[in-house]
């Protein structure tokens, strides 16, 4: 029940997008056609799952303070987490190499349409703050786990919408000024108004 | 009639392309055309619809079943401020106090849309829709009567650009205007627009002895703070508010009448059933996404009725139907035939949907009282979606039938 709750919590109520307008710019670049934005959010999703939990080991064996006591007793004392933010990416970085690695094996369609958009997951910034946010709430591995899920499947849902939107607006009168990345930002703030239907609900 | 067709036809001239005002030529078009129906027609050759109902007569229907909302809504904001201070009434002063209230935010409110309307028209030159005379007359009827007049005009002019306008005009919108000016006020001044005092009138009159002016889903909503909740369940707290002028105030039966504080327009389920006959009769409103928004409500009462943690929780599924703002939400907000599915798959899914995030945002929110808003929203925002795979899932099924 509690991983269930973690899990919904990253969805809806801390979604990244709209409560914390993280991984903005691959939302607002990618999210021309469903099918591409059901690709990018897929391996959002996958890379969250992964990298969470990978760097909670990372965190919890290595970077705090007296993590690396299991060496042995003179390390007790070793704080390592002014590197906190290399290892992550380091970390997030090569996983996404797998991940565009698997997806030009699997299904080089997607690949191409990702394009430049899959290496730059690894600057996604829902990633590295999952992961942070995942150490500033004390969660264990498996609550981790659930978190990074959650908020990638929060992400995926956000950006699945925005293009559900944009495909329709296809066919509107849009004034010039507003065409394409104008028009999109508006639409993100208008989506933010209707989230916050969620936030707040405590579970 | 035929003096105003005459008078119309000498100033044509002056409006079409060379005239001296071409530059009007659609705010003379929008009154040609609401005044009469176009003398260019179709031909009969051909596949054609052969209809007279066209955008401006469907909208006028819905203004036209508003009208039930809007006299109960003014007669609702005299009486709830006699009430409120124990003077004597007879119904004519409820509904010469009510006109004082609610007139000023209905005129206020077209006064800005048609202003944004007018000006975006003759700079985008796109005809002039009625679409915004639903669109102002839906924002009073959300509002408490009490609100400023200032913030009326604000919220219409914004979600008349940004909701509208910025989409392409009428027919383009992704969220629901109305509610996304309503929104825009909720969160931008939240004082005026919520808590127990807002919603009715008082002036400078004193209220009788222990007068609160809470709605109901404000009593309702306090059982979701278990801290200081005093017990015992909601419906109780309903009967035990005995005093003089809340006798029988918050029983089922007045819910349903009306007669209680609430935003103008929407606290009568009784007028809003009459405003929904007129539009499922005429066609205009689905009665799919109306039925489907219902259920979904009763259903996520009835489930919270099983293993809600709070006394809300525990509050028999009907309730939720006939408190606050939720049938007006589910028949006038729900089906506006441009932000809701498209697909008539997709309204049975979308109506469902609001219903269910209605009971879970009132019940499990503690932030706000009131979900309809919300979840409409919410699920305006995924409505493309829906009807995206309803779509795909209707090719595959066809795909399969003619390989076959």
């Amino acid at each position: 029940m509690d991983l269930i709750n973690i899990g919904l919590k990253g969805i809806f109520i801390d979604n990244m997008i709209f409560a914390y307008f993280l991984g903005m710019c691959s939302f607002l670049a990618v999210s021309k056609k469903v099918s591409t934005a059901i690709g990018l959010g897929a391996a959002v999703v996958f890379v969250l799952t992964i990298t969470v939990p990978v760097n909670w080991l990372l965190q919890n064996y290595v970077l705090q303070e007296g993590a690396l006591s299991w060496i042995g007793e003179e390390f007790a004392t070793v704080d390592l987490t002014f590197l906190q933010f290399i290892m992550f990416i380091a970390v997030i970085a090569s996983m996404v190499q797998l991940v565009e690695m698997i997806i030009e094996k699997v299904s080089p369609a997607l690949y191409g349409s990702l394009g430049i958009f899959l290496p730059l997951i690894a600057v996604n910034c829902a990633i590295l703050g999952s992961a942070l946010f995942m150490v500033q709430r004390d969660f264990t591995i498996i609550q981790a786990t659930a978190y990074g899920f959650g908020s990638g499947v929060g992400w995926l849902m956000a950006i699945v919408a925005l293009a559900a939107i944009r495909e329709k607006l296809k066919y509107s009168n849009v004034p010039d000024g507003l065409k394409g990345l104008g028009l999109t930002m508006i639409i993100t703030g208008l989506m933010g108004l209707a989230f916050k239907s969620f936030i707040g609900i405590a579970l | 009639m035929k003096f105003l067709r005459e008078a119309l036809e000498k100033q044509k001239p002056l409006f079409e392309k060379g005239g001296k005002f071409e530059k009007f030529y659609y705010l003379f078009e929008a009154n040609e055309t609401f005044l009469f129906s176009p003398a260019s027609t179709a031909g009969s050759k051909g596949v054609q619809v052969r209809d007279a109902v066209d955008l401006k007569r469907l909208m006028m229907t819905v203004v036209i079943a508003l009208l039930p909302c809007l006299v109960f809504g003014i007669w609702n904001s005299g009486h709830q401020y006699f009430v409120a201070t124990g003077e004597a009434s007879t119904l004519l002063d409820e509904f010469i106090l009510g006109s004082k209230l609610v007139l000023p935010i209905v005129i206020v409110a077209y006064a800005a849309g048609g202003l944004v309307e007018v000006v975006f028209a003759i700079i985008r030159k796109h005809p002039i829709n009625e679409g915004f005379l639903v669109t102002g007359m839906l924002i009073p009827l959300t509002l408490p009567s009490t609100i400023p007049l200032w913030q009326v005009a604000l919220a219409t002019i914004f979600a008349v650009i940004i909701a509208k306008e910025a989409f392409g005009g009428t027919g383009m919108n992704i969220l629901n205007v109305a509610l996304t000016a309503r929104a825009f006020l909720y969160f931008a001044y939240p004082q005026q627009i919520s808590g127990d005092k807002v919603w009715t009138y008082l002036g400078d009159s004193a209220t009788i002895d222990g007068y609160t002016g809470a709605t109901p889903l404000g009593i309702a909503a306090g059982a979701t703070d278990l801290k200081t909740w005093g017990g015992g369940t909601v419906l109780n707290a309903f009967a035990d508010k005995t005093d003089s002028w809340a006798e029988g105030l918050y029983s089922s039966w007045n819910l349903i009448f009306g007669a209680y504080p609430g935003s103008i327009g929407s606290t009568s389920v009784l007028m809003v059933g009459l405003g929904a006959l007129i539009l499922i009769l005429t066609g205009v409103g689905s009665w799919k996404t109306i039925v489907s928004c219902f259920a979904g409500g009763y259903f996520m009462g009835l489930l919270l009725n099983t293993f809600g943690s709070n006394e809300f929780a525990q509050i028999p599924p009907y309730y939720h139907l006939i408190m606050g703002g939720f049938a007006f939400g589910a028949v006038f907000m729900a089906t506006d035939p441009v932000s809701s599915a498209q697909t008539e798959l997709g309204k049975w899914i979308y109506g469902f949907l609001i219903g269910v995030i209605t009971v879970i945002i009132r019940v499990l929110n503690p932030g706000y009282p009131e979900g309809i808003m919300l979840a409409i929203l919410f699920m305006n925002v995924f409505a493309p979606l829906i009807d995206f795979y309803v779509i795909g899932a209707n090719k595959k099924r066809r795909l399969r039938r003619a390989t076959v």
